[in-house]
């Protein structure tokens, strides 16, 4: 009877333990999709920075015209004269994503704009990254671990930078796709089931979709099946986890477009080829092991191995042949700077030149993931005890992503998981360890006091608790009325007691018994880094990653200004200018011109062709005769440029200028970076070079701004311009914005070119034919 | 120059035509007295003329015929006729006259007529006297027609100085009311004055029908030439409490277009001189109460708008991204919404919305005005009665849940007008039953999700009873019930051991052999009948195939338990020998303490793999 009552107390526990796990889970996914909102409530609901415009753009391409039109898309507005293939060329994973969730609600007779699909989709993915961790923590170190992580990684910054509301880009369902297929294969390991081995495959497919990333996957899952077999721990069950993956993932991967035959050809795909392969053989060699007797299988292993390392060797000379034949050794540039942290520096200025391609700094790690840098180490050591296949991988997992962090700063968001599992396995162990000892040590405290009380009283608690423990409890009773002798042994043997559960803790952690003090300091401990945490993480929300950055706010004394100047100007150039007009600018600017003012573009960020690009930065760099003929001869009717020196706004084109020099000086020899440097160093003042101050990105950014204070003081650099007073010959101002961010220049016609000749060589003394030839040689198109 | 006197020449020619036509003259009308006053304040062009009728024939009249040259019949937005009220102006929209276009015989061709019909028809020599208000959206030429940011906005007014009119006129006069006293010519003909802004032509007296002189009055005008090219608004009614309406601009600067560079320098630095044409900002007047205002475009939202209001009106400022100069477009889109028991009335079963047509905005000409009022899914019977003629029909809109759609209902206007922000009305039935649809909808979506779950949980969803895997389920679960079997006898083996424990606590303190023993020998039966359970379990354990994989856990647990009940046993044995023998107690507790040691060691192994197969 008694033992019924507590079997059926146990599963009320269990329900009772799913249902708040449940709920706890559900709060997570509201906690990880409302702190993503603070940009919405803050600014507006927009679509944020410049690659999640393209992809509304996308989006909306996708809406509109159905999912064929799509694939087949041609996109004559960017990239003029050359167009880009959008259908050939994205990841379309997200879009594909956003395009369902919106199709689903409009089925649904729910209006929501593409728009509104498109800002929301980022933190409906976090939820259910969140959600995902916790199934993966969850299959390497149960439920509790789990649910920690997945807290942490509701909130974690890293992953709130790329996936607050309006942040519509690729890594907004990548991350998810990433925990869910590692999920999933775990999963596999663990049950062996070809069920999930399949579902693993789907998903990876998924990540292929979403996002460039996925080549981690295909080289980590590999990596680890590699150290499962060399640390012995092959079992079918791997087999069953790799090969489907491999199989099924591959043929899936090439399926997309962006993908293709780069899903067997390029280099970064040939280590799950290769693992395969030592896979079946070593399934082979167990196979082999299990038919044969020992000694015959000894005789066997010397003859396949002396056989098998010649042609071993023989595949690898032509496998590394093939590969050293293709100049980038069959890697792709990003994928080489991850290899070779200087490659971009030294060969691609244009992987450089972004700052999201930068190593990170120290305090970026504090900032993006805060405490949990310090979890990590604890967590690691967490999962040694004991060593799963399972840990080991998420091991793996942590030490692959901390070196591709400290690449590049765009991946710590593949770190930030990884941390977050890893954290939350640490706090899980911690938070175990600590309560049990307080419980422990508060019932033996109940216990004493209860005997003191009387026997009565103890019968009475006794059903109340649960029946084992307080058994325990009694056990250590200490009776320090009756006897003070034996009370004193009692003690001793106690301390003994817990000396050995302190031994023998390394073995068998559930021994580790702290004292009440010790555990109630570390409790709170942990509690008040946690506070930290969530602390710094809804302020990191808050302030410091849920800026749009196309409407800037600062607070003066007179309250919230606001800078919208971006989409002035994108406003103005959609509605005042001709439909086919094209615009030049820098192609940071590229994806928000195509998407907001709706006009051809020269460049976008999609940096596929370095030649086009090279010439509009040549263009910049040139002085304004030679860079109208440039962007004339791009039939370019309008030129952008971004200018903060009226309000400090740092990230302007003249920060970016020598960028621009260094890209087209790549393609264009006679663009030379020391021509804009004096003694090294890049300045615009009086100082500056005459190159520097009468090249086309000079003049336009400074054209009349000697007259807004008579000085000519710019703000971001902190210096009085060194040319004040110019005329422009080819260019007109034609718009500039209310902070004068963006100011916008049309070419003139053709016919005012000679008159604009001749005053030049009025104004200066060499002769109109010299400066002819010398100006034709400086156009890259003839 | 050379354009105006062009155009003083075609209406030369026009005047000619009229002449040579109009020679019938209608009935025996005659208007004593012509008042007319042309307001140009604003790019809407307000004539507003006050005509005494005097009837010299015999019969009674009851149509006065108003003349407009075809020219300005284009631009005609607005044309109400309302009896004369003194000094101040009322216009009660009750006390309006009808009007009505009309072709009467024989009158010049280049003319169009409408017809005001007098509340009662007019007898010899009677005399009455109405006011007559004709509004102009695009009468106002700019020109020169191009300029650059720093000249000032010029535009071109014509009129007749004489009241075209089939009648004869005994005495008018007419006044010109500019915005600023900056004129550039005007036509000079005789009795002609200036005051300040204001020009005053005559009075005239005693002119033939169809008397015209052409005047052109070419003056500086900076006011908002805002016009809208389309403008949608859509109504939508919530019987829940609200109106949403939601009003699409397509704006554009209808004036004098900018040639050349813009710079923002010289707009910051002297925005009066060098802007003076362009406009900042537009003001929408709209009802009190209004909540929930929007102001964006396709980009997002604009932030330069500013909303104050009382208790009868409330105001919205709202600015363009930039400054809109001559040509420049913009698009925008506002909303609000209004309490619904502020504009929806309930009339003999039906009910009625009575909002106003046109937009809220200040000063705006609006070139094509679609108005649409979406109504609730399940009205019925729907009319429309609007104070002036609009083209209408019928759509249906999906919105939030809608199974069948809502009635849309969509009137169209071109060329309107302030003046046409009237209220207007629109009737149907609905039942308030169709209001609960979409909540009983979600609540049965919901509903039908839960029983889902719950059936789906509930139903053994296997295929075939006989498969591999189904058998192993089910042994799988057999096998769990003897685990928890094993797990029970085994926590109750750990009581019995607390018993124990216990029962050598009580000796220590009472020194109560006896009962000690009894305990001991209490305890001894239970744990027999135990072990007996836990046999019959393990047996069917080992016999089971599905428990292979957990059975050398539960026997090692097994094991554990039986080796940490000898150690007890032997323990109890010990200190109860010491009690009987009467030896040292402390020599009995040093003896105790090692085995006490290995007890702990023991039962903590045998919680841990308690543990450990509950999680598998």
């Amino acid at each position: 009877m008694a033992a019924a009552a507590k079997a059926g107390e146990a599963t009320l526990r269990h329900a009772f333990g799913n249902v708040l796990s449940f709920f706890i889970l559900l709060l997570i996914g509201v906690l990880a999709f409302s702190i993503r909102l603070f940009s919405v409530i803050k600014y507006e609901s927009v679509i944020h920075e410049f690659d999640p415009y393209f992809n509304y753009r996308v989006t909306q391409f996708l809406t509109k015209n159905g999912i064929y039109d799509f694939w087949n898309w041609f996109d004559d507005r960017t990239w003029y004269p050359l167009g880009r293939v959008i259908g050939g060329t994205v990841y379309p994973g997200l879009t594909l994503t956003a395009g369902t969730i919106w199709w689903l609600l409009n089925s649904l007779n729910i209006p929501l704009s593409v728009e509104t699909v498109c800002v929301f989709t980022a933190p409906i993915f976090s939820a259910f990254a969140s959600w995902a961790t916790y199934l993966l923590t969850k299959e390497v170190k149960g439920a509790g671990a789990g649910l920690t992580a997945a807290a942490l990684l509701a909130m974690v910054p890293s992953y709130i930078s790329r996936s607050v509301a309006g942040s519509y880009d690729n890594e907004a369902v990548a991350i998810f796709a990433l925990i869910i297929t590692f999920y999933l294969y775990i999963k596999t390991l663990n049950t062996g089931s070809l069920f999930y081995a399949t579902l693993n495959a789907i998903a990876y497919f998924y990540m292929v979709c979403s996002w460039g990333g996925y080549t981690f996957i295909i080289n980590l899952i590999p990596m680890h099946v590699l150290l499962c077999i060399v640390t012995g721990r092959y079992s079918s069950r791997l087999y069953i986890a790799y090969a489907p993956l491999v199989v099924l993932g591959t043929l899936l991967a090439a399926l997309v477009p962006v993908v293709g035959f780069n899903a067997v050809m390029t280099s970064e795909h040939f280590a799950s080829f290769l693992v395969f392969i030592i896979l079946h053989v070593v399934a082979l060699v167990y196979y082999i092991k299990g038919i044969l007797s020992p000694k015959m299988f000894k005789v066997a292993v010397t003859l396949v191995v002396s056989v098998g390392l010649v042609v071993c060797c023989a595949v690898i000379a032509i496998l590394v042949a093939l590969v050293a034949s293709s100049p980038t050794k069959g890697w792709s540039g990003r994928s080489l700077s991850l290899l070779d942290p200087t490659y971009a520096s030294k060969y691609i200025p244009i992987i450089a030149s972004v700052s999201e391609h930068q190593p990170p700094t120290w305090p970026s790690y504090f900032m993006d993931i805060n405490v949990l840098a310090f979890l990590v180490p604890a967590g690691i050591i967490a999962c040694f005890l004991p060593l799963s296949d399972a840990s080991s991988f998420v091991v793996l997992y942590i030490v692959t992503s901390v070196y591709f962090s400290g690449v590049m700063v765009r991946l710590m968001l593949v770190f930030a998981p990884a941390a977050c599992i890893m954290s939350g396995i640490a706090l899980s162990q911690a938070f175990d360890v600590f309560t049990r000892s307080i419980k422990f040590q508060l019932l033996r405290i109940l216990g004493f006091s209860e005997a003191d009380a009387g026997d009565g009283s103890s019968a009475n608690v006794v059903p109340e608790n649960d029946a084992v423990k307080v058994d325990k409890s009694e056990e250590t009773i200490k009776e320090r009325p009756s006897r003070k002798n034996k009370k004193k042994e009692k003690e001793q043997m106690e301390k003994a007691q817990a000396e050995k559960t302190s031994a023998k803790s390394k073995t068998e952690k559930r021994l580790l018994v702290l004292p009440m003090e010790l555990s109630v300091i570390g409790l709170l401990l942990l509690v008040f880094m946690g506070a930290f945490y969530v602390v710094h993480c809804v302020w990191a929300a808050a302030e410091a990653y849920s800026a749009p950055s196309i409407v800037l706010t600062s607070y003066t004394h007179e309250g919230l200004h606001v800078f919208d100047d971006f989409r002035e100007a994108y406003a103005w150039l959609r509605h005042n200018t001709e439909v086919d007009d094209k615009v030049a600018s820098w192609w940071d600017y590229g994806y928000q011109t195509t998407a907001m003012a709706n006009r051809t573009v020269i460049v976008d960020n999609n940096t596929w062709n370095n030649t086009h690009i090279a010439t509009v930065g040549t263009a910049m760099s040139s002085p304004e005769k030679a860079a109208w003929e440039i962007f004339n001869s791009l039939d370019v009717k309008y030129v952008l440029v971004v200018f903060g020196g009226l309000v400090g706004y740092p990230s302007d084109d003249i920060n970016k200028f020598l960028w621009m020099v260094r890209i087209g000086g790549g393609v264009f020899p006679h663009i030379k970076e020391p021509d804009y440097l004096r003694d090294g160093q890049y300045r615009i003042d009086s100082q500056a070079t005459p190159t520097m101050l009468n090249c086309l990105m000079y003049k336009l950014s400074y054209y009349r701004f000697v007259e807004t204070d008579g000085k000519g003081f710019d703000r971001v650099r902190r210096t009085e311009i060194g040319k004040k007073y110019f005329k422009l010959t080819h260019f007109e101002e034609v718009f500039t914005t209310h902070h004068w961010m963006v100011r916008i220049y049309k070419l003139k016609p053709s016919k005012n070119r000679i008159r604009g000749k001749m005053k030049k060589s009025k104004s200066r003394t060499s002769t109109p034919s010299s400066k002819r030839s010398g100006s034709r040689k400086k156009n890259p198109w003839q | 120059m050379g354009v105006r006197r062009k155009m003083a020449l075609r209406f030369d020619l026009i005047i000619f035509t009229i002449l040579l036509f109009a020679s019938p003259v209608l009935s025996d009308l005659i208007l004593s007295k012509v008042d007319r006053r042309i307001d140009l304040t604003s790019q809407i062009v307000r004539i507003t003329s006050t005509l005494k009728v005097e009837n010299e024939g015999s019969e009674p009249v009851s149509e006065v015929l108003l003349a407009f040259p075809d020219l300005q019949v284009k631009d005609l937005a607005l044309l109400k006729a309302s009896p004369h009220e003194g000094k101040g102006k009322v216009k009660s929209l009750s006390a309006s006259l009808p009007v009505e276009n009309v072709k009467p015989n024989g009158m010049p061709a280049a003319l169009t007529f409408y017809a005001v019909k007098l509340p009662k028809a007019l007898g010899k020599g009677d005399s009455y006297t109405f006011d007559v208000l004709a509004v102009f959206a695009h009468a106002l030429r700019p020109f020169p027609e191009k300029i650059t940011q720093a000249d000032i906005q010029l535009v071109v007014f014509q009129e007749s100085a004489f009241y075209l009119t089939p009648y004869v006129v005994k005495v008018q006069s007419l006044s010109v009311k500019l915005p600023e006293s900056r004129i550039e010519s005007y036509t000079k003909l005789e009795n002609t004055k200036i005051h300040g802004s204001e020009i005053k032509y005559g009075p005239y007296e005693n002119l033939p029908s169809f008397s015209y002189s052409p005047i052109v009055v070419h003056f500086e005008s900076n006011q908002p030439f805002a016009v809208a090219q389309e403008v949608v608004r859509e109504i939508e009614i919530s019987h829940w409490g609200n109106v949403q309406v939601t009003e699409h601009y397509k704006l554009v600067h209808g004036g004098a277009q900018n040639k050349g560079e813009f710079s923002r320098l010289d707009y910051q630095a002297r925005p009066t001189i060098r802007g003076a044409s362009a406009f900042k900002y537009l003001i929408a007047k709209m009802p009190p109460r209004v909540h929930s205002v929007y102001y964006r475009d396709e980009i997002g939202n604009i932030s330069t708008s500013n909303l104050w209001g009382d208790s009868k009106k409330t105001e919205l400022l709202i600015e363009p991204r930039y400054p809109l100069f001559g040509g420049w477009r913009t698009a925008f889109t506002i909303g609000y919404g209004l309490p619904l028991k502020d504009f929806l009335f309930e009339l003999e079963g039906n009910r009625f919305l009575n909002i106003t047509f046109g937009s809220p905005m200040n000063e705006l000409v609006i070139d094509n005005l679609i108005v649409k009022v979406v109504l609730p899914e399940g009205s019925g019977d729907i009319s429309v009665s609007a104070p002036f003629p609009v083209n209408q029909w019928e759509e249906t809109k999906l919105s939030h849940l809608d199974l069948t759609g809502r009635p849309v209902v969509v009137l169209q206007k071109t060329n309107v007008v302030p003046e046409h922000n009237q209220f207007f009305q629109v009737y149907y039935k609905f039942s308030k039953l169709s209001m609960l649809r979409e909540p009983f909808m979600l609540i049965f979506g919901f509903f039908s999700l839960f029983v889902a779950g719950i059936v789906y949980m509930h139903v053994d969803m296997s295929i075939s009873k006989s498969s591999a895997a189904y058998l192993a389920r089910l042994q799988w679960d057999e096998v769990q019930a003897a685990i928890q079997q094993v797990e029970n006898v085994i926590n109750r083996c750990l009581t019995t051991h607390d018993k124990l424990e216990a029962s050598l606590r009580d000796l220590s303190r009472t020194g109560d052999v006896q009962a000690c023993k009894a305990a001991r020998k209490a305890a001894d039966g239970l744990l027999k009948e135990l072990s007996k359970e836990l046999k019959l379990v393990l047996s069917f354990l080992q016999s089971s195939s599905a428990a292979s994989q957990i059975l050398p856990k539960v026997e090692e647990l097994v094991a554990k338990e039986k080796d940490l009940q000898e150690k007890v046993m032997a323990k109890h044995s010990t200190v109860v020998d010491c009690y009987e023998k009467k030896t040292g107690i402390r020599d009995s507790e040093n003896r105790v303490a090692a085995q006490q040691q290995k007890i702990t060691a023991l039962r903590q192994e045998v919680e841990n793999l308690l543990e450990l197969i509950d999680e598998i």
